[in-house]
């Protein structure tokens, strides 16, 4: 009976007959749980920044419920604790910003200098040694850098040049300088990796022009290499902004609207530390502030980054 | 010798690639046509100097680093710093006990947590993802992005969501553990892609072959031999771990705590770069010889680590 209805089913399927399935003979649910599991690992990432946004949003917008919004970006004087209280972000803005800047005018042509020695100079011997060693100082944590600059650079150069720290031991100009020393395995590593990523038969035929090793390297290297380069110096940048210790330690505390490298600074990330480590009532304006400080950083670094990645892209299209 | 053009459009990166080429060869052209040899080979004497002293810097600065806490912190070595918790009575025979035994306890639980997260979320970005479609692009981008963001944004993180908010777990060593987690998470999940990157195609398609499931592949084929360059950047994610100081700021790492921590106990826990921190922005001289001190035992522990890392892929790098 059993033999026969399955000769029938056959039979039945005949000329007609769906050719076979190459699927899988059984359906692994397995394979499917395993799938799900580690496609949840990675979409942790995504609630992870959705978590980020969404801890610095809500206090943001309980801290623009009291603080004008034009008051908060424009105003020019920076005093929460105090009463009356002022929540102008210009002065720990231009701090952020000076340190910044004051660390990628020494990082920019040390770093780019070690790139171009890197790439076009360097035996292959010299730069198995070199490069490994300068990521050694990218791994240096910045507390040590912050207390370098402390203990050492500062009373250096304020012997060397007094008007660079006008309130020892704190300065905008030397946390810069610290902050420089960081930034520099930065740009040179990646921009480094950009430069030998041009193809070989752009210096060849420069050389075969006739033209003299340090031509090919500062006219057609670096300009073929640009995209990779910028990125790594808008990388550094967006370090810069966001380093906390180093400033913690030596560009002081004081909220100072200038650009004076040997003035005392506050950085946006020296506030939120600073003012995060003591005891504070969740919902209180203060507690507010450390998130509205918070998204400002997120905002500026993320926009950053996100023009380092699409530049980094580029220039992997053009040439691998 | 042609180089490879890879992406989607081989005509842009061609005509881009002969643009940078012409406009090389008609600077370098002119300048030849233009110039004195002689003074070309000044030229290109001061430029290579210029470029040695930029390396010269970058290195010394290095050694300045280690040599300058060295010699500062000369005075505290001795079993004090590692057997002793702090004391502002006597200073001198203070030292890091409490501190040792946090980021030891710390570092555990990150890679209890990073590890799996992390390789599992590798495994599926770069196994399992379908890049076309567009939400593992953005997973991509986000994973990206997220290791860019400033390393006190995860400080509020931790702290609006792990210590308040959704999880309440206070100021505990468990929380500042699952900070740091998600803190250098994005870098696990870098180094592990591409580690499985680099295991051929013709080893998955040889044992998918042989008749294995797709996760039979992963984890008989994929993985073991993608081990030594996940375990070379879990270490380096490590050693970035132990010396972030700022996140745990903000995540309740406190400074004098001078009994062991436990992670899930609610009085108090520190760690290394907090304490070396603490010490360093006290005025007397006494605290910042300690604070020196520890610096030297941290630069000690992540020198090692580095070493062994790059020994380790050095060690087993297969040559397919």
């Amino acid at each position: 009976m059993e033999a026969r209805d399955t000769i029938g089913a056959f039979g039945r399927g005949g000329a007609d007959r769906p050719p076979p399935s190459l699927e899988a003979s059984s359906p692994r649910y397995g394979e499917k749980l395993i799938k799900g599991f580690l496609a949840s690992c990675a979409i942790l990432s995504v609630i992870t920044t959705t978590a980020i946004v969404i801890s610095l949003l809500l206090p943001t917008a309980d801290f623009f419920g009291e603080v004008g919004f034009t008051d908060f970006l424009f105003g020019t004087e920076w005093a929460p604790t105090f009463t009356p209280a002022a929540f102008g972000v210009l002065p720990i803005l231009v701090g952020t910003i000076s340190t910044s800047l004051w660390g990628m005018l020494f990082a920019v042509p040390m770093g780019l200098g070690s790139a171009i020695w890197l790439s076009e100079y360097a035996s292959p011997k010299a730069r198995k040694v070199v490069k490994p060693v300068l990521e050694v100082l990218a791994g240096i944590p910045t507390v040590a850098i912050g207390i370098f600059g402390l203990v050492f650079l500062s009373p250096v150069i304020e012997g060397v040049f007094p008007f660079m720290v006008n309130v020892p031991p704190f300065s905008a100009g030397v946390a810069g300088l610290a902050i420089g020393l960081m930034l520099v395995p930065i740009i040179a590593s990646i921009s480094d990796d950009a430069m030998r990523a041009v193809p070989g038969g752009l210096r060849e035929a420069a050389y075969g022009l006739g033209s003299t090793k340090m031509k090919v390297a500062t006219r057609v290297v670096f300009p073929a290499a640009i995209s990779g380069i910028i990125a790594s110096l808008v990388l550094a940048g967006s370090r810069a902004v966001g380093e906390t210790m180093v400033v913690l330690l030596v560009a002081g505390a004081s909220p100072n609207l200038t650009f004076d490298p040997g003035s005392s600074v506050l950085t946006m990330t020296a506030f939120i530390a600073q003012t995060a480590t003591g005891d504070i009532s969740t919902g209180s304006i203060t507690y507010d502030t450390i998130f509205a400080v918070g998204a400002l950083l997120f905002v500026l670094t993320l926009i950053m980054n996100i023009f380092a990645i699409r530049l980094v892209r580029k220039y992997r299209e053009v040439y691998e | 010798m042609r180089p490879q053009s890879a992406g989607n459009s081989p005509e842009i990166s061609g005509s881009e690639r002969s643009r940078l080429a012409t406009a090389g060869a008609r600077a370098v052209t002119l300048a030849q046509l233009s110039s004195q040899p002689r003074g070309d080979r000044f030229k290109g004497g001061i430029f290579l100097a210029l470029l040695l002293f930029a390396v010269a810097i970058a290195l010394l600065g290095l050694v300045a680093i280690i040599v300058q806490a060295a010699v500062k912190g000369a005075p505290a070595f001795g079993m004090d710093l590692i057997t002793n918790g702090p004391s502002t009575l006597n200073p001198e025979q203070s030292g890091f006990r409490p501190a040792l035994l946090g980021t030891l306890y710390l570092i555990l639980g990150v890679i209890l947590l990073v590890v799996p997260l992390g390789v599992s979320a590798a495994v599926y970005l770069e196994e399992y993802a379908d890049r076309t479609r567009w939400w593992n692009r953005m997973i991509e981008l986000n994973v990206q992005n997220l290791a860019g963001v400033p390393s006190i944004i995860y400080g509020i993180l931790g702290l609006a969501f792990i210590v308040r908010g959704p999880l309440d777990l206070g100021f505990i060593l468990a929380a500042g553990s699952m900070t740091l987690a998600l803190l250098v998470l994005p870098t696990v999940i870098l180094a592990a892609r591409e580690a499985i990157r680099a295991v051929p195609p013709s080893i998955r398609e040889g044992s998918l072959a042989l008749g294995a499931t797709k996760w039979q592949t992963i984890r008989r084929q994929v993985l073991p031999a993608a081990i030594p360059g996940v375990v070379t950047g879990v270490i380096l994610a490590i050693s970035r771990a132990i010396g972030e100081t700022a996140p745990l700021l903000l995540v309740g790492a406190a400074s004098f705590v001078t009994f062991a921590p436990t992670f899930f106990g609610d009085n108090g826990y520190t760690a290394l770069p907090v304490m070396i921190f603490n010490y360093a922005a006290r005025p007397q001289d006494e605290f910042r010889v300690l604070a020196a001190a520890g610096v030297i035992m941290m630069l000690i522990v992540l020198l090692a680590m580095n070493s062994f890392a790059i020994w380790l892929r050095n060690r087993y790098e297969q040559q397919w």
